[in-house]
């Protein structure tokens, strides 16, 4: 029997992680509704496991989509993670094929150099020992990063690391005194029996010429087991615990496990997946342009799982989506705050009964401006002109003053009062009969595919006008204009849509292009999903977007929402204008009686 | 008690030592930007809602400040939040924050 004392703080420590995560995967899972259970049961036992598995070892282990955003970074955590795992694996077959039995307890595989002295008399037994040596080496590199990006974190690229409280700083030196410890027990173990690879006898052998390796060696274990002890068992308690957890996240998502508008089991199994990378803080225009450094998603997760959310936290983000774009781990960053909202914020109070009952007048094409549509006329009339001189039947659903679509207050948090709005607006829609519904605002557009089940084509108007000049219906003029566009948060990174804008634009101008757009595009600040600190971040926001947006010196800024446009008009030194508006000048059937429609269209406002 | 046809105005005086100000104080405290109001009604003239009612957001301003707050609930209760008294206030006051902070405060103070 291989036993030493030095064993117990390591076997200790992975006994109660065991139990801990455990418990905790059962908490989740029995949480969940028994719809959900029973697909996570059947999806076990299906071939949806081989992609969680294959999901598993490119994602926890290798992490591509670390490597894709920040390559340096990637490594850094691939080396920690597959490294380790290589060294745990390969540890074990050395040791099981050497013992000649599957029966052992945990620690031997992980202590084998001390129980092991002589030459292995397994087949390759040089090539484990190299294999361990390398995997070694291959940690202790990604260690001399993580050491460097906590003294300059500008070493791999990020003007911000992660703030660390002390138990965060506790549980990872732990982790990163296990492998420094490793190398010294098993170079003075090699030094002592003239055993060991590349790295381990050499490093012995140094040791061998000056120290008294018999009980350093020893105490050396002792240090190695205490930290494996620490680790595990402070693992649940910090941020490590995204390593179990994510393995989770990514098996309920190929199994189709339900997302709600709620904080339900699925965020919570997100918020515990959090590794709290700090990829999220660069990204965070809050913090980059208007010194906001406390809501970035990595503290605000952090106060999901300590229960301590704070609501000026909660509520002063833009939701722009950029730090979910990045997220390495998918994290549903904008779905997790909008559900902390309505913890502060869903109350039932609103009362619509005073919005008018439609008398219903069946269409083909509803076009629903929206309010911030009609906040900006300019892009109204321009909408109403290219429809009109289209010559398509239409019918201008909030042409006398709008009800609100429900976003602004789903975004606010309170979703019930946001259903009463919906079920107007879709009683409307609903009676009309349309099949195609244009919207003018992202914002709305957003919560029409989303939310409201309508089950007709509901398009943005860049979508419908690129449709119109691909039927013919509407044919552009090239003014030849260099034009510098403003991807809307909402319909890039909410909806995906960020071609059609752009196919719209090349035929109406130049179009220039930007070091930041489409994923990775800014959000102009307007947001009216930020609820604190308004107007103070919104301007210093819009300020630096609008000047990198005229960086390339363009003749205009387009955009495609009207609130981008009211937000980043008020910085621009020159024009700012919404698509439609770019459309409708350059429209040829238009252009020769430009003035006259727009005569006529003044007097037929004027008269409706 | 016959009917004339004529009854006594309820008093409108309005002694503002002694209102109840508790709800003012609250969206104060919560939403600086309440206290730069000048009353304009800039975003009464844009009120998505006001098209369709008579829901005035700068009346309703000047009610919660002097404590009148009998009416708070029920006329706070037409707001669609959608945002455009926001953009249109020339004084930088984050209405739809105002909005939220009051009937925050109407479960507290009311």
């Amino acid at each position: 029997m291989n036993f030493a004392w030095f064993v117990l703080p390591f076997s200790l420590g992975l006994f109660l992680l065991f139990i801990l995560v455990i418990f905790k995967i059962s908490f989740w899972v029995r949480q969940l509704p028994l719809r959900d259970r029973l697909l996570l049961n059947r999806g076990i036992f299906s071939f949806k496991i081989f992609k969680v598995i294959k999901e598993v070892i490119m994602e926890s282990l290798l992490h591509r989509r670390i490597f894709k955003i920040n390559p340096v970074l990637g490594f850094m955590h691939m080396s920690f993670a597959f490294g380790w795992f290589m060294l745990i694996l390969v540890g074990n077959m050395e040791s099981r094929l050497y013992a000649g039995t599957e029966l052992n307890l945990p620690y031997y595989a992980i202590f084998f150099k001390y129980f092991v002295h002589q030459p292995l008399t397994i087949p390759f037994a040089e090539g484990f020992t190299f294999i361990m040596d390398f995997f070694l080496v291959l940690v202790l590199s990604g260690l001399l990063i993580a050491l460097s990006k906590r003294i300059y974190s500008r070493v791999v690229g990020m003007k911000r690391t992660t703030k660390l409280k002390p138990f965060d700083v506790f549980a990872m030196l732990s982790l990163w005194f296990i492998f420094p410890f490793r190398l010294l027990a098993e170079s003075m173990a090699a030094g002592m029996y003239h055993t060991g690879g590349f790295l381990t006898q050499p490093l012995g052998n140094f040791f061998a010429g000056f120290l008294p390796l018999g009980p350093l060696s020893y105490a050396m274990w002792w240090a190695y087991s205490i930290a494996l002890g620490v680790f595990f068992v402070s693992l649940p308690y910090s941020r490590y615990m995204h390593i179990p957890t994510e393995i989770v996240l990514i098996a309920f998502r190929h199994f189709g496990i339900r997302r709600t508008k709620e904080y339900d089991m699925f965020k919570d199994v997100e918020v515990f997946s959090c590794s709290r990378c700090g990829i999220c803080i660069d990204k965070c225009q809050l913090n980059t342009m208007a010194q906001v450094n406390t809501i970035q998603s990595a503290y605000f997760i952090k106060s999901i799982r300590k229960k301590n959310q704070q609501e000026a936290v909660v509520q002063n983000c833009l939701v722009c989506g950029r730090c979910q774009e990045f997220c390495p781990v998918g994290i549903k960053t904008d779905d997790l705050r909008l559900s902390q909202r309505m913890i502060f914020e869903n109350r039932e109070i609103a009362d619509f009964h005073y919005l008018p009952q439609d008398v219903p007048v069946k269409t083909d094409i509803l076009y629903f401006a929206g309010c911030m549509t009609h906040l900006t006329p300019s892009i109204k009339k321009a909408m109403l002109n290219i429809l009109n001189s289209s010559g398509i039947s239409y019918r201008f659903m909030d042409e006398d003053g709008s009800i609100c679509c429900g976003r602004p207050l789903m975004l606010s948090g309170n979703n019930k009062d946001a259903l009463k709005l919906m079920q107007t607006n879709k009683d409307i829609i609903r009676s009309s009969e349309a099949h195609t519904l244009v919207t003018s605002c992202p914002i709305c557009l957003r919560v029409f595919r989303e939310d409201y089940n309508l089950n007709i084509n509901v398009v943005h108007h860049t979508q419908f006008i690129e449709s119109m000049i691909a039927e013919g219906k509407i044919s552009l003029e090239n003014s030849g204009a260099k034009i510098s566009y403003h991807d809307p948060c909402e319909l890039g990174r909410g909806l995906g849509i960020y071609d059609e804008p752009r196919n719209v634009l090349s035929q109406t101008g130049v179009l220039l292009k930007n070091s930041l757009e489409r994923k990775s595009s800014l959000c102009c600040g307007g947001s009216i999903a930020n609820n604190q600190n308004y107007n103070l971040n919104k301007d210093k926001i819009s300020q630096q977007v609008v000047a990198h947006l005229s960086a390339k010196e363009p003749d205009m800024i387009a955009t495609a929402c009207p609130l981008c446009k009211k937000s980043l008009v008020k910085y621009a030194d020159i024009r700012v204008a919404d698509i439609a508006e770019l459309v409708s000048e350059q429209m040829v059937s238009n252009k020769a009686d430009a003035s006259r429609a727009e005569k006529k269209f003044n007097v037929e406002s004027v008269e409706a | 008690m016959v009917d004339f046809g004529y009854k006594i105005q309820a008093d409108r005086q309005i002694n503002l030592d002694i209102t109840n100000k508790a709800l003012a104080n609250f969206v104060k405290k919560h939403e600086n930007s309440f206290n730069t109001c000048i009353g304009c009604g800039t975003c009464t003239a844009t009120c998505s809602t006001a098209k369709f009612t008579d829901f005035n957001f700068r009346r309703l301003q000047l009610f919660i400040r002097r404590g009148e707050t009998a009416n708070v609930k029920a006329e706070i209760a037409k707001c669609m939040l959608c945002g455009k008294c926001q953009l249109a206030c020339p004084r930088g006051v984050n209405t739809r924050n105002v909005i939220m902070m009051i009937k925050k405060g109407l479960e507290a103070h009311v």
